[in-house]
């Protein structure tokens, strides 16, 4: 003898194949979606963390040995408030940075470099970077000051942008998922007409056939979206070696971050198959719930 | 128990296929509907049944005027409705027992509670060794006798029967007919549709003719007037 919410075969129509494999793919597609999401969110601290409390000072080439404008530009800065440290860049690192693009065969004396101070800010004080910038320029005439902000404000903005198409992306896969799911349960209620017309005769309430619906939608769609996870989770660990090996070539600069998942990151991923279960439920209740309103 | 008056009926935009239906079924009474196919009859008795609506005139049940009945108040007086199809209409996957308990559990009857009902209700049809058989397992008549069961298991007022002797023999037709003639004498109120007019007659109650969705008598009286 079976247990009472068993009524409509439901075993017997194609909704019980279709609806797993649909939420698989909603769940990996939405897991490598919101991954993104959590990875950007994680980057853009980490570069607002590197690049604010920091600033470079940039002088023009010096005129001779008797040029005294680099010790000048330190003394404005030291004497700065919130200012942590101030350090010339030797011209070594700097024709390490220029590297890349002009080679090994030139040295420091066949170019006219500007000179670079590395600042830090204490994060603690505040620093008027406006007046310092006014200061350095009537110290050391040519002198500039660059707090990064401009570099900041784009990269932000690019990720906000990645962000956000990340997150249009999730909203589209939720919204296919309803319709998939609304669909599903219409063929469910085509195919299982008479027998849900026979609980309607018995007296049945719309409630009870919806919740045989509910359960059955809820089901199948945990099912899909543990495998979807599953599958998310291993591309994701997959890339992110892929991406940590990318990182760690030597010295050359990568210009995709390596993608590093956290604790709690993967339990919001976990937490994505019963979100998936719950709005198949959702919509299983209210499809039917709709569709039953037409019966007298 | 149930009153019509002037009662037409037709689906969707489509023509009538029941017009002016007049007529009453006094509680405990016994009642044949006759016809020919495509006269009404198993219009009419979904009407009885609400599985339809009337489009025009007054239809009552169990002394509720269904114009005022709103949708979710007709859950609980189709509770007191049972009924049986000429294609028995058994959930194939479910058991003997599954089938017959599902009014029972749709009336949200705890599993201890049904048990010993189903039971019974199956012992009384002679199918109490079939518990556990699925629909396909069973015989046309054994089947209609599941079918009985599940309809008559929640102690339905009112039983209403579409050709329920239809795919059976003769035999099996008569034991079903003694089945529901001990339900009307419990009280159960019946009606009962068949082509069978002989049937109909062999067993001496009342008969409700339908010919092209009217009763005989309004259609006599259309004709004399």
């Amino acid at each position: 003898m079976s247990t009472p919410d068993l009524a409509i075969p439901f075993g017997r129509d194609g909704s019980s194949r279709f609806l797993p494999a649909l939420t698989l793919l909603m769940v990996f597609l939405a897991g490598l979606a919101l991954a993104a999401v959590m990875d950007l969110e994680r980057a853009l601290a980490r570069w607002d963390e590197s690049l604010t409390g920091t600033l470079t000072v940039e002088l023009p080439a010096a005129t001779g040995p008797t040029d005294k404008s680099l010790d000048a530009a330190l003394a404005v800065l030291h004497a700065a408030p919130g200012v942590k440290s101030a350090a010339p860049i030797d011209s070594a690192t700097t024709m390490k940075l220029i590297e890349p693009w002009l080679g090994t065969s030139l040295s420091p004396a066949d170019l006219e470099l500007p000179r670079l101070i590395d600042v830090r800010l204490d994060p603690g004080r505040h620093t008027d970077v406006a007046a310092l910038r006014t200061q350095l320029g009537t110290a050391v005439p040519g002198a500039t000051l660059d707090d990064h902000q401009l570099w900041l404000d784009r990269l932000a903005r690019f990720a906000r942008s990645a962000e956000l198409t990340a997150i249009a992306i999730l909203v589209l896969i939720g919204g296919v998922a309803v319709i998939s799911v609304s669909f599903a349960t219409r063929t469910g209620l085509a195919v299982h007409r008479d027998t849900i017309e026979l609980l309607h005769l018995m007296g049945a309430r719309d409630a009870y056939v919806a919740r045989q619906f509910e359960r059955q939608a809820l089901r199948l769609a945990l099912i899909g979206g543990a495998i979807g996870l599953v599958l998310a989770a291993a591309a994701l660990l997959a890339l992110s070696q892929a991406t940590n090996a990318a990182a760690f070539l030597g010295d050359s600069v990568t210009l995709l971050p390596a993608l590093h998942l956290r604790g709690w990151n993967w339990a919001v991923l976990a937490v994505l198959p019963v979100v998936a279960g719950l709005v198949a439920m959702a919509t299983a209740r209210l499809t039917v719930l709709t569709t039953l309103r037409r019966l007298p | 128990m149930v009153r019509f008056e002037n009662v037409g009926m037709r689906y969707g935009t489509g023509p009538e296929v029941l017009r002016d239906i007049t007529l009453r079924l006094d509680a405990g009474s016994f009642h044949f509907l006759t016809g020919p196919s495509g006269a009404g009859k198993t219009s009419l008795l979904r009407l009885i049944a609400l599985a339809e609506r009337p489009s025009r005139g007054l239809v009552s049940l169990f002394g509720e005027d269904l114009s005022r009945v709103t949708r979710a108040a007709l859950s609980p007086l189709r509770r007191k409705i049972g009924i049986v199809f000429q294609d028995f209409r058994l959930i194939p996957h479910l058991s003997a027992f599954d089938n017959v308990a599902l009014p029972l559990r749709v009336a949200g009857v705890t599993e201890n509670k049904l048990r010993d009902n189903v039971r019974e209700m199956l012992e009384w049809v002679g199918l109490a060794d079939k518990l556990d058989a699925k629909p396909s397992t069973l015989s046309g008549g054994q089947q209609q006798r599941v079918a009985i069961a599940r309809a008559v298991v929640a102690r339905p007022k009112l039983l209403v029967a579409d050709e329920p002797t239809g795919n059976v023999d003769d035999a099996m037709a008569l034991r079903l007919m003694r089945l529901f003639e001990e339900l009307n004498k419990l009280g159960t109120t019946l009606i009962i549709a068949t082509h069978n007019a002989a049937l109909a007659r062999g067993f001496g109650r009342p008969v409700l003719h339908l010919e092209n969705g009217e009763l005989a008598a309004a259609a006599a009286t259309r004709a004399a007037s």
